[in-house]
This record gives structure tokens, C-alpha cells and sequence, in this order.
């Protein structure tokens, strides 16, 4: 019994450790999404990028240069990305956004592969998160508790601040109703370009943390891109409630559905997808009532 | 000091205002009237720089008016628009907060819970747990806090009950003797001429009478030809 106390506690760490990452990677997509009523596919993309480049920085400056510099990078990242298609697209309509934010997917796709390479690219956890630790009578791995860790706190610092500061309250003005947001003197513009920003850092963050774990390859975006999809659509546009509930939603569903279905296992998320569109189709915690 | 001159705007394909113009003086109180889907919110929102103007000019204090909403408001315009637009995510302190936080002047907090003391019970009720009545006081209060030399009202009555409109009208009428300038579009004919100087009435997106309101309060024939009052 004990034995089996065990395992199941270390699959729901597993479960809260996934969850954290996809959450890294929602949180930007789906509060872009609800502000701008920007669809970016390409966010997917962005965590591979932040991968590479914390790979790439940890090989100079060892782990924690790739930690910090990642997000910053992809931030960067971000600015060209805004500044030479996104800004121009805002008006297009969902279709031309879809259209192009798939293409570039692909284009920064290939744009890794050229400067990278196709190998894949291995990254080492700094020593003292290298080993394992006794938690709730499991030894579990020290680096896999540092992203649950990491998780909740960005989960607890972006609630603070959706909540209880001022850009917060702008944030939540502008996704109920830009316009009006716009008339009552909110740089809708400037607030849309810095939750941009802050979306791509952390999506970066989430390819650094991600990159020990995995093996960084150019399509890791990829891979990442349809789980998210489905925590934010399952959780509900454009809510920091909805990205953390749908991140735990998939991410026990994903590892539990393993264990216990494994003949189902794929199947299981797609038909909870399936049956949240039936029953919520505007997910669980959506920013707009 | 807010004046339009051969106005075209619409929505997409479909084009509302034909050669709108119009002029609201400084310190007074300008009505535009017309019936249901004459072009009056049409008229505001392009002015607001919701709806981008197609043809014609739109001054603000002799200059050419912005085109972003954002720096509209800049300039000194509050807008309460017809469906009063409260957050629904945020509470109606944030809500007050949004503008009092982004505009200095003589209006604060305190000054606009002083008008509508009923808000002042809700401060941390959420946008959308008020009433119709409250909603459109929070609109009210929202828009003054941005300290505006012009305040831009679209049927603050819409759907309020007697006593709710009675309130409405009463604190516009206190706003108006502080000399502040309104622009307020109004289905509620006997509301609008009490508290308006200058009266236009729009029919197909545009003017079609220009007076004061004493003026059309006497003109029957203009009132049944085109309020159908
Ligand atoms: N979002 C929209 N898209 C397309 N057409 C619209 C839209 N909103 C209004 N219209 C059309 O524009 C015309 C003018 O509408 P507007 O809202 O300006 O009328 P209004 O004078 O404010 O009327 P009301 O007294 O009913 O508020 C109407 O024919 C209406 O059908
Ligand atoms: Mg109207």
C-alpha cells in the first residue's frame, strides 16, 4: 500500500511539474489572445527559441546565463515580431492572423535548424538541483520540483499583479473592452505591446526550463503547440484562472491517463477537449462572462 | 469648441453620417436629437475616433481632432456610451480608479461619490452587480474623474426608471451650472431641451434642424416631422 501511496504521489508530481510548463506557455498565449484578439500560433515557437538560446548561453556561461538570458532574448524576439508583422496584422481578421502566424512558425522553424543545426542539443541542470530529494516519502528529482516551484510562483506574481496593481487593472479593462479602455485615456497600444513582451519572455522561460528535461530539437515548438491550444481553450480565453486551471486539467489527464489508460491515453485529452466545447464551449474560467 | 463639417462615417461596407456637421459651443449644452437609427451614436462614436472618419474634418477646440481614441481622451473628451461599458472584471472602485488615476483636476474620488453617494455603497461590488441605474451613475462618475472640458453623453436614460432619470437629470443640470460642456444624445425629448442650450436634429445621418431648445420645444411641426413626438 505504501509502495503504491509512493507512486501515485510521484505521478502527481509529474502531473504538477508538466502542468507548470504548460502554464509558462499559456499564460502569455492566452492573455494575448483575450487583449488583442490576437491568434499566435507561433508562440509554440517561441519556447523553442528559448530553448536554443538558453543551450546556447549555457555552454558560455553555464545554466542559470541561459535561465535569465532566454526570456530576455525571446522578449526580443518578440519586439521584431511585433514590430514588423503583428502591429500591421492586428486588424486583418483571425484567418490572415492564423494563416501567417502558422507560416512563421515554420520560418522560425527553419531559421533554427540554419543556425543550430538539426542535432539536438542537450542542457546540464545546474549541481544542486541535479539530484533528488525525499518529498512526502518520495525521492524525487530536485529539478522537477524547481519548475513546480518556478510555476507557481510566476502563477503567484502574475495573480498579484492582474489583481491587485494598477496595470493590472488596465490588463483586465482592456480584455473586457478595449475600446472603452481606449476612451477612458489607456494606452491600449503600449499595454498590448508590453503583455506581448512578457508573454514571449515567458514563453522563453518555459523553453529554458523545459530544455534539461528534453532534448532541444527544432520542432519541440511544435510538439508544445497543440497542449496549449488545449489549456486555453479548455480553461477559458484570456484569464489567468483559466491558464492555470486548464494547465492542471491537461497536465493530470496527460500523466494519470498514461497510468491508468495507457491504450487511451491520447485519446482521453481530446475527448475532455471535446466535452468541454459541448458542454462550456467558452471553456471553464473565461476573462468574459 | 467641438465642431464637425461634412462628416461621412459608417460601419464597414455601410455608410451612416452623410455630411454631418455640427457645432457645441464652450460651456453649454448641445442635444442631438433624431429617431431610432438617424446616425446619433454613429455621430459619437466617430467623433470618440471609434469609427474612422471617412470624409470631412472634426475640430476640438480649433484643432483637428486626433484619430485614436486614446489621445482623444488626451485631449480632454469623456465618453458615457449608450451601452455605459462598466468592466466586468473589475470592481467599481477600479473602475472609478482607471480614470482618477490618469487625470489630475478638481474632480476626485471623493467629489464624485459626493454626487452619487449610492456608489460610494458599491465601491467593491463587481461592474456588473449594479443595477441599470447604478451602472449609468458609474459611467457618469468614471467620465468626470477624467477631469473633461468635454463630456460626451449617448441616452444616459435609456431603460431607467422615473426616479432613476429624475436623479440623472438633476446632477447633468448641477454639472451644466459649473459650466462644464455637454454634448448628450437623447431619445427622452422633455429630459434633453430641459437641460440642453442648443438643440440639432439628425435624420439619415444629418442635420436636418438647428435651433435653440426653447426653439423646438415651441416648433410642433419640426417635432412631429421628425422626433414623431
Ligand atoms: N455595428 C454596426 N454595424 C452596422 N451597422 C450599424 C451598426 N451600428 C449601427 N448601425 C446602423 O447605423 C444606423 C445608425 O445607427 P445609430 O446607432 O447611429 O443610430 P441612433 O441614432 O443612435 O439610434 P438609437 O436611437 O436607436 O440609438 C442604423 O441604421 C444602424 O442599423
Ligand atoms: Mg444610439
Amino acid at each position: 500500500m505504501s509502495l503504491d501511496l509512493g507512486f501515485w504521489t510521484l505521478q502527481a508530481l509529474n502531473a504538477l511539474q508538466l502542468s507548470m510548463l504548460l502554464f509558462l506557455l499559456s499564460i502569455g498565449l492566452t492573455v494575448i489572445f483575450g487583449l488583442m484578439h490576437f491568434v499566435n500560433l507561433a508562440h509554440g515557437a517561441l519556447y523553442a527559441l528559448g530553448a536554443y538560446f538558453a543551450a546556447s548561453a549555457a555552454a558560455v556561461g553555464g545554466y542559470w546565463a541561459g535561465f535569465f538570458l532566454a526570456p530576455v532574448a525571446v522578449a526580443g524576439v518578440g519586439v521584431l515580431l511585433y514590430s514588423g508583422l503583428i502591429q500591421r496584422m492586428r486588424k486583418s481578421g483571425p484567418m490572415a492572423q492564423v494563416l501567417v502566424t502558422f507560416g512563421l512558425i515554420f520560418a522560425l522553424l527553419d531559421i533554427t535548424r540554419i543556425v543550430w543545426g538539426d542535432l539536438a542539443l542537450g542542457l546540464e541542470v545546474p549541481s544542486f538541483l541535479a539530484g533528488r530529494v525525499a518529498l512526502l516519502g518520495v525521492e524525487y528529482p530536485a529539478y522537477r520540483l524547481f519548475i513546480i516551484a518556478l510555476g507557481l510562483a510566476i502563477f503567484a506574481a502574475l495573480a498579484f499583479v492582474l489583481s491587485r496593481t494598477q496595470i493590472g487593472a488596465m490588463i483586465r479593462a482592456g480584455v473586457d473592452n478595449d475600446a472603452m479602455a481606449a476612451c477612458l485615456g489607456i494606452n491600449v497600444e503600449r499595454l498590448f505591446f508590453i503583455v506581448f513582451c512578457v508573454g514571449c519572455a515567458l514563453a522563453g522561460l518555459a523553453g529554458a526550463v523545459a530544455a534539461p528535461l528534453l532534448s532541444v530539437t527544432p520542432d519541440m515548438g511544435l510538439q508544445i503547440l497543440i497542449p496549449t491550444l488545449i489549456v486555453i481553450v479548455i480553461g477559458g480565453l484570456g484569464s489567468l484562472k483559466g491558464a492555470i486551471a486548464g494547465s492542471l486539467i491537461f497536465g493530470f489527464v496527460q500523466t494519470f491517463g498514461a497510468v491508468l489508460a495507457p491504450q487511451l491515453a491520447s485519446v482521453l485529452i481530446y475527448a475532455l477537449l471535446a466535452a468541454v466545447l459541448v458542454i462550456r464551449p467558452v471553456g471553464l474560467f473565461p476573462a468574459k462572462g | 469648441m467641438l465642431e464637425l463639417n461634412a462628416v461621412n462615417s459608417g460601419y464597414g461596407e455601410t455608410q451612416v453620417l452623410y455630411g454631418m456637421g455640427l457645432r457645441a459651443e464652450a460651456g453649454r449644452v448641445l442635444a442631438i436629437l433624431g429617431r431610432n437609427g438617424a446616425g446619433k451614436s454613429t455621430t459619437l462614436k466617430t467623433v470618440m475616433g471609434l469609427l474612422p472618419l471617412r470624409d470631412g474634418q472634426i475640430t476640438f477646440e480649433g484643432q483637428a481632432m486626433p484619430k485614436r481614441p486614446y489621445d482623444i481622451a488626451k485631449a480632454g473628451i469623456a465618453y458615457v456610451p449608450e451601452t455605459r461599458d462598466i468592466f466586468p472584471s473589475l470592481t467599481v472602485r477600479e473602475n472609478l480608479e482607471i480614470a482618477s488615476k490618469r487625470f489630475d483636476g478638481a474632480w476626485t474620488m471623493d467629489r464624485v461619490l459626493d454626487l452619487f453617494p449610492r456608489l460610494g455603497e458599491r465601491l467593491e461590488n463587481g461592474g456588473t452587480q449594479l443595477s441599470g441605474g447604478e451602472q449609468q451613475m458609474l459611467a457618469i462618475a468614471r467620465a468626470l474623474l477624467m477631469n473633461p472640458r468635454l463630456l460626451i453623453l449617448d441616452e444616459p436614460t435609456e431603460g431607467l426608471a422615473p426616479i432613476i432619470v429624475k436623479l440623472i437629470h438633476d446632477k447633468l443640470m448641477e454639472l451644466k451650472r459649473e459650466g462644464l460642456s455637454m454634448v448628450l444624445v437623447e431619445q427622452n425629448f422633455g429630459f434633453a431641451t430641459s437641460l440642453a442650450d442648443d438643440v440639432v436634429v439628425v435624420s439619415k445621418g444629418q442635420v436636418v434642424w438647428t435651433g435653440s431648445a426653447e426653439a423646438i420645444r415651441a416648433d410642433t411641426e419640426a417635432q412631429h416631422r421628425w422626433l414623431g413626438v
